[in-house]
């Protein structure tokens, strides 16, 4: 019963063969309710993910724009990624990838249009990675909380809150307590 | 800090926390002067709502005296303010058109994860309402600390007491959006189900909002009869067929707008909600939907239905057939409550808007638990509970 498949509408990441190759998608997209070159700017420079990037340490930005990032790995551990920028638009996309110095094999791009009628920005991330390990490092992820289609959700909706709100909301009433769930 | 605390199921206690700092740019750090017991409380001390944990502060009605801001905030040391239980950014495109308690930037993002898998999208934020609405420590304490209080707190001036003003951070908007909802037009008849706070705000409401005929329904004599103060035709759903009763009051129409002030912990001995009980006590996430079944049947074909009451999970035995054959349209909703404040306050200050009427009890926050007991076990009698952390004058 096979029948041709149906090109519609709907981005890679959200079909139900997520796959391309041997690099799984994970992405999303949200309104926020910023100008364009204001969020562009603040993603561009790459010191300032770990504001809304939580598994992400640190971003050291060296030589010809590269930069090495720290992210927290499960159980304590540390991967270090080291990327360089492809297809940078003024206000509109940034792109990056890991070089042959990187733990991981991932690309990650993320675009900034204009929502209609005033409403703001569409930002959308898009993020290809090789899991590591395959399909068991995926699953030792997800035990850990940390399966990256979440990460990736987390982390838009930190960059929103950033933007739109100024900070990022937390529950907490002390700041020794933590503030998310 | 003093603090009423949910520990499980029927059980809240009075105990110790640290005090609340400021944490965020825009925050606040009240001093609370009074606080209420709200008809939602109820819902999470009977274990109806997920996602609370033991050790939460409960409390989302609450008033005080700012004695601590952050560097964002708007607000000065020793103002009085009132604060709306929605906790709203007043930034994103719900803010902007004025849907405060849809908000996205209100709920920390993990906390969004479980009612974003429920509902579709995630829940806006709330003070002491489970950890689906955020996790925040509520006001039934000495001290609470206000996000974005830029925006959402509104301050009282001078000379008004607390307990005109308390209402606005839940009841009185909730009842007077629950009358908007109705979309009540000259001639209507709104059928109101509950006579409890908001219930009651809503009869008010409907009043003040033109209707020709107000019917307020309940079991509770004395909660009724405060909805008589208000001109309100009264029903005892335990003495009365309810809906044979609103076709009579009606020409034989039914109400033009009917209005569900019950929610989900519906009372009655009455087959659907008896089923619906045992499925409530077996697992979370079982609605009583036993009024708004009977709201549904009753309104007029083409009329309106408004839901204030709180629903959270599933339910069966929907009437499907009868909202699309009869043409009727449904809005509910948490109240967006820094949308009104502002208007109510107004309407307070001219004496327009009675918003005492209802308080039959005023407690010290140590005697929150005897609180929630009686407003839970002798609702006819408490009507309205107040607390007042610097103790009771
Ligand atoms: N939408 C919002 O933002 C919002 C805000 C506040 C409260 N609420 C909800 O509104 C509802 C009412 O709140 P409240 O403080 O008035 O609560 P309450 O418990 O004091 O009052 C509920 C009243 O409903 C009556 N009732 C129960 N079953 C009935 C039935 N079958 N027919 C008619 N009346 C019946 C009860 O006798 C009681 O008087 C609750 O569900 C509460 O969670 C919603
Ligand atoms: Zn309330
Ligand atoms: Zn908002």
């Amino acid at each position: 019963m096979a029948h041709d498949q149906t090109h519609d509408d709907a981005p890679k990441r959200a079909q139900r063969d997520d796959k391309d190759g041997d690099y799984a998608i994970v992405g999303r997209s949200v309104l926020i309710n910023r100008p364009r070159s204001e969020l562009f700017a603040y993603w561009r420079d790459f010191t300032k993910l770990p504001t809304f990037m939580h598994a992400v340490e640190s971003v050291a930005i060296g030589d010809g724009e590269r930069s090495t990032w720290t992210i927290k790995a499960p159980a304590g551990q540390h991967v270090t990624l080291e990327t360089e920028l492809v297809d940078v638009i003024e206000n509109e996309a940034i792109g990056w990838r890991s070089t042959e110095h990187s733990q991981i094999k991932t690309t990650g791009h993320v675009t900034f249009t204009d929502a209609p009628a005033g409403r703001g920005t569409i930002v959308t991330a898009e993020i290809a990675y090789e899991p590591p390990g395959g399909d068991v490092g995926r699953l030792i992820a997800k035990l850990f909380q940390a399966e990256p289609n979440i990460q990736a959700r987390h982390e838009l909706k930190r960059f929103k809150q950033l933007m739109e709100a100024g900070e990022v909301a937390t529950g907490a009433y002390t700041n020794s307590t933590d503030g998310e769930v | 800090m003093r603090a009423l605390t949910w520990h499980g199921t029927n059980d809240v206690r009075v105990d110790t926390h640290p005090d609340p700092e400021i944490i965020n740019p825009r925050d606040a750090i009240l001093k609370v002067t009074s606080t209420a017991i709200c008809g939602s409380d109820l819902h999470l001390y009977d274990g109806v709502i997920p996602g609370m944990k033991s050790g939460d502060i409960l409390g989302h009605e609450f008033m005080g005296e700012v004695v601590e801001v952050g560097p964002k905030s708007t607000l000065q040391k020793g103002q009085r303010v009132v604060v709306p239980f929605t906790i709203s950014c007043g930034k994103c495109f719900f803010c902007e058109q004025q849907q405060y308690s849809a908000c996205d930037n209100g709920n920390p993002v993990v906390n969004q994860d479980a009612s974003e898998m429920l509902y579709g999208q995630p829940m806006g934020a709330a003070f002491g309402y489970s950890h689906l609405t955020g996790g925040y420590a509520g006001g039934q304490a000495e001290y609470v600390r206000v996000p974005f209080s830029d925006v959402g707190p509104i301050v009282i001036p001078d000379g008004m007491a607390d307990d005109d003003v308390l209402f606005l951070s839940d009841i009185l908007p909730t009842g007077w959006m629950a009358a908007e909802n109705a979309q009540i037009q000259p001639g209507d008849t709104v059928a109101v189900w509950g006579a409890g706070p908001v219930g009651l705000f809503a009869v008010q409401s409907a009043v003040l909002m033109g209707a020709a005929q107000v019917i307020a329904i309940d079991h509770f004599p004395r909660r009724l009869e405060l909805a008589q103060k208000f001109g309100a035709k009264i029903i005892n759903f335990e003495e009365t067929h309810v809906r044979e009763a609103l076709m009579e009051m009606t020409g034989g129409i039914g109400p033009d707008a009917v209005i569900d002030a019950v929610g989900m912990e519906a009372h009655g001995w009455v087959a659907d909600n008896v089923l619906d009980v045992i499925k409530q006590k077996m697992a979370p996430g079982a609605d009583r939907g036993h009024a708004l079944r009977q709201a549904l049947l009753a309104v007029r074909k083409g009329g309106r239905v408004s839901v204030p009451g709180v629903y959270g999970g599933m339910l069966d035995k929907w009437p499907l057939g009868a909202m699309m054959e009869k043409g009727i349209q449904i809005k509910g909703g948490q109240t967006h409550v820094q949308k009104y404040t502002a208007d109510l306050l107004r309407r307070i200050q001219d004496g327009e808007i009675d918003t005492t009427f209802l308080i039959s009890h005023r407690l010290s926050l140590e005697e929150a638990p005897e609180g929630y007991k009686n407003f839970h076990d002798k609702q006819n009698e408490w009507t309205k509970v107040v607390l007042k952390p610097g103790g009771v004058a």
